[in-house]
Order: C-alpha cells, then sequence, then structure tokens
C-alpha cells in the first residue's frame, strides 16, 4: 500500500521535476529490496525423542510455514531430526556478554547450592 | 565496569584466542579481525554456490538413475553449504542482500576452481575426488577456526562433504576399470583437474601476505603450502591404485620425508582466472545473474504471500 502511494507521487514527480525524481527512484528501489528480503530466523532441532530441541543455525524465510520447511531440507537432510522450532530472529533477546561477569554474579558466592558443600560422616550411606 | 582501551580490549581478545577460546557473533573483536572473516566466510559461500553451476551441468546426463540421484544429493548439499556459510557471516554484521550483490556485481571473489568447464562424466569424477578431496582438507583445518559459527559450520559441512570425495573416487573407478576409451577420459580428466586442485590451496605462503595474521587470529590453522602438500600426500596413491598417471614429470616420492616432491604450479594461469579470464568466468556470472533476476518474482511473491496472510490473522495491525 506504502509502496503504491510512492509510485503515484513518483509519477507526478516523474513529470513536474524530472531531475528530482531520479532521485525518488533510487529510494524506490531501495525500498523494494528491502520489502523483497525475507526475515532472518533461528532454527531448532529435536534429534531424537527424549532429547531438548538445540540451535542448529539460521536462514531466511518469507514466513513460518516457509522457515520449517527450509530449515528440513538444510538441516535435517540426513535424518537429523525428528522435531523443528523456528524462531523469528528479531524476537530472540539475548544477554550481552559484556555484562556477564556482573549478570550471573548472584550465583558465584552460594557454593551451598552444590551437594559438595555439605560433610556427612563416612559411615553414613546412601546420601 | 570501567570502559577499557582498545589496546587492553585486542590483548584480551588475542589472550581469549590463544588459549583456543571460540569468538562468539556478540564478543568485542578487533575491526579487522572481523572484515577478514566477513571475506573469508563470503568467498567461501560463494564458492559453495557457484560451486553447483559445473556440476548441475551434468545432472541430466548423469550415465544412470544411480548416478543422476547421487549427483542431485551432492550438488543439493553444495547450496547447503552455501546457506550454512551465509548464515554465519550474517552474524558478523553484514546482511544477505549485500552479499549477494557483491557476488552478482563480480566485487566478492569464489574459488577460481569452478572457473573451468566440465567436459565429460569423468569431469564429475575428478571434481568429487580431487575438487571436494581438496576443499575437505582445507576444511578439516577450519573446524578448529577461532570464529564459533564459522568453526560450527565446517564442522556440519566436514561430515556431509565426505560422501562427496568417495561417489567422486568411485565414478574414476568404474571408468578407470572399464573400455580403453573410458580409461582414457577418466586420465583425460586428471590431466585437466589436477593442476586447478592444487591451486585450490591459494598462492604459496611466501606469496600470501595476509596469512601470517590469520595464523595469529587462528582463523587459519594450517598454512596453504603444508594443505597442498597433505593433500599430494594423500591423493597421490590414490592416482596409483586407478592406474592413472599424475601429469606432473617432476613428482617423485622422497624417501627421506615420506613425501612427494611436486613440479612447479603455473601461477600465471591462477593469477589469470582471478582477474576473471578463465574459461568461464563469464558464463558462471551469467548463470547466476538470470538465476537472480528470474526469481525476483517468486521473492516478492513469497513476501506478499506473508503479509497478506499476516494481516488476515491480525487486522488491526494494518498500516
Ligand atoms: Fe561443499
Ligand atoms: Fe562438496
Amino acid at each position: 500500500m506504502k509502496l503504491n502511494l510512492i509510485c503515484i507521487n513518483f509519477a507526478f514527480l516523474y513529470y513536474s521535476h524530472k531531475r528530482l525524481s531520479q532521485y525518488y527512484l533510487t529510494i524506490i528501489i531501495l525500498l523494494n529490496i528491502m520489502q523483497t528480503t525475507w526475515p532472518l530466523w533461528e532454527i531448532f532441532v529435536r534429534s531424537k525423542q527424549g532429547l531438548y530441541h538445540k540451535h542448529v543455525g539460521s536462514l531466511h524465510a518469507a514466513d513460518a510455514k516457509m522457515a520449517l520447511e527450509n530449515a528440513r531440507d538444510l538441516y535435517t537432510r540426513r535424518n537429523e531430526g525428528i522435531s523443528i522450532w523456528v524462531v523469528e530472529a528479531q524476537h530472540i533477546t539475548a544477554s550481552s556478554p559484556d555484562d556477564s561477569e556482573a549478570f550471573y554474579e548472584p550465583a558465584n558466592d552460594k557454593v551451598y547450592r552444590h551437594p559438595t558443600f555439605y560433610t556427612i560422616p563416612e559411615e553414613v550411606k546412601n546420601i | 565496569m570501567q570502559a577499557l582501551s582498545i589496546v587492553e580490549l585486542e590483548q584480551r581478545f588475542q589472550a581469549k584466542v590463544d588459549a583456543e577460546i571460540k569468538i562468539e557473533p556478540k564478543d568485542w573483536m578487533p575491526d579487522t579481525y572481523r572484515h577478514t572473516l566477513i571475506r573469508q566466510i563470503s568467498q567461501h559461500a560463494h564458492s559453495e554456490i557457484v560451486g553447483m553451476l559445473p556440476e548441475g551441468n551434468w545432472i541430466t546426463r548423469a550415465p544412470s538413475l544411480r548416478r543422476k540421484l547421487i549427483l542431485l544429493a551432492k550438488v543439493q548439499d553444495e547450496a547447503g553449504h552455501g546457506l550454512y556459510l551465509y548464515s554465519a557471516a550474517e552474524t558478523l554484521g553484514i546482511d544477505r542482500e549485500t552479499l549477494v550483490q557483491e557476488l552478482l556485481s563480480g566485487k566478492a571473489k569464489y574459488s577460481s576452481i569452478f572457473n573451468y568447464p566440465t567436459l565429460t562424466w569423468a569431469d564429475i569424477g575428478a571434481i568429487g575426488w580431487l575438487v571436494d578431496g581438496a576443499a575437505i582438507m582445507n576444511q578439516v583445518a577450519l573446524c578448529r577456526c577461532s570464529y564459533g559459527l564459522y568453526a560450527r559450520a565446517m564442522d556440519r559441512i566436514c561430515k556431509e562433504e565426505s560422501f562427496h570425495q568417495r561417489q567422486g573416487y568411485e565414478i574414476m573407478l568404474v571408468l578407470a576399470q572399464g573400455t580403453p576409451e573410458q580409461r582414457q577420459m577418466a586420465q583425460d580428466a586428471l590431466n585437466r583437474w589436477w593442476w586447478p586442485s592444487l591451486m585450490m590451496f591459494g598462492p604459496k605462503d611466501a606469496d600470501s601476505p595476509h596469512s601470517q595474521q590469520s595464523m595469529k587470529w587462528k582463523i587459519k590453522r594450517v598454512s596453504n603450502d603444508e594443505l597442498r602438500q597433505r593433500f599430494v600426500d594423500i591423493t597421490v596413491p590414490q592416482a596409483e591404485y586407478l592406474g592413472l598417471t599424475v601429469p606432473d614429470p617432476e613428482l617423485r616420492l622422497d624417501t627421506n620425508t615420506g613425501r612427494y616432491h611436486y613440479g612447479e604450479i603455473d601461477w600465471t594461469e591462477f593469477k589469470e582466472i582471478i582477474k576473471g579470464n578463465g574459461p568461464c568466468n563469464r558464463q558462471r556470472m551469467r548463470t547466476r545473474q538470470k538465476a537472480y533476476t528470474d526469481g525476483e518474482w517468486v521473492r516478492e511473491a513469497a513476501m506478499a504471500h506473508s503479509q497478506k496472510r499476516a494481516l488476515k490473522m491480525n487486522p488491526t495491525q494494518a498500516t
């Protein structure tokens, strides 16, 4: 719809200001490229029953259905999976590696969360 | 956290690389490291894509249904390799459209080997055996690359490559054990593909100016000459088993080192092809450009379809 409006504008400009219309043409071409560039999807594959889905890579596709089909052809050509998840990359929020020290800090001083923190007499079995 | 200077950041980065800790997309990295990787990974991706053309040429003419299915599967794998690599390059901050445009405009390079023609069926054998063989040699070394995504893509690719080389050798084996004409065909293919395959490892170490920095960054793990030597050492006995002659009068086994001495490579031919003057450079580019323009309406239609569907499912988001 936006593109149509721009086209009408362009036709008007073309007849009124020929020079200016050159720049406009460039913008239309750029828009067209942006429109035809398919979004990026991240692909997760469950390799066999009983295992988690695991990130295997990414691909471009116009929509979720196409992303699934492309993921099948790209990442499971040799029976590498029995289930696929596709997630549009822009919907993933990732932690930043720069603040990873501070970010994971809360876990650092909580040694009592590990079983090895506790001393149990040797005579006590099965614990 | 206080801000670190560039020098400190670079030192930290190098220490990580030295300690064999993989670099991931969001980690800090020097600009030149990023750009070297973008160039190398995208060239690699373009090579996989253009590499489909010489073999695709023979899909309809493969001598049996079995061979046709195998060749189709192999060419489809190469498309997959191209896509894994484009995705890896994209994590470094360049988008797919730019990468594709760089190939189509001739700005980006791809492996010189794919500018040679495939004249007979034996060429499909020679390509699988020698060209994929050389690619494997290169790619196995790259599995230990410092950039995690490139290394992981290589890992996956290497697993798929081994069938490529074996099917090629099997084609050669059948021809080498066939009629005198078939033998001759196999020999002729070896004659034409041997030297271009050696060129695939790139210029000699002494003439490869960027190699040293790439080795320090562990983008490159083994030098061009060493990889080439390893390839010659394992491939010559395979040629002998076929009863074919490697087209190099200087080739001989050095009994002290157990390695082969081979003749001088014609680097002028290599440079001409890189410049765009190989036998098929123009044809390859024309085919890629045509595929891109012919596919334009498909890309547009798919996008329009998905937008229409999104609108139907959520009409309030209409703009
Ligand atoms: Fe490949
Ligand atoms: Fe291959």
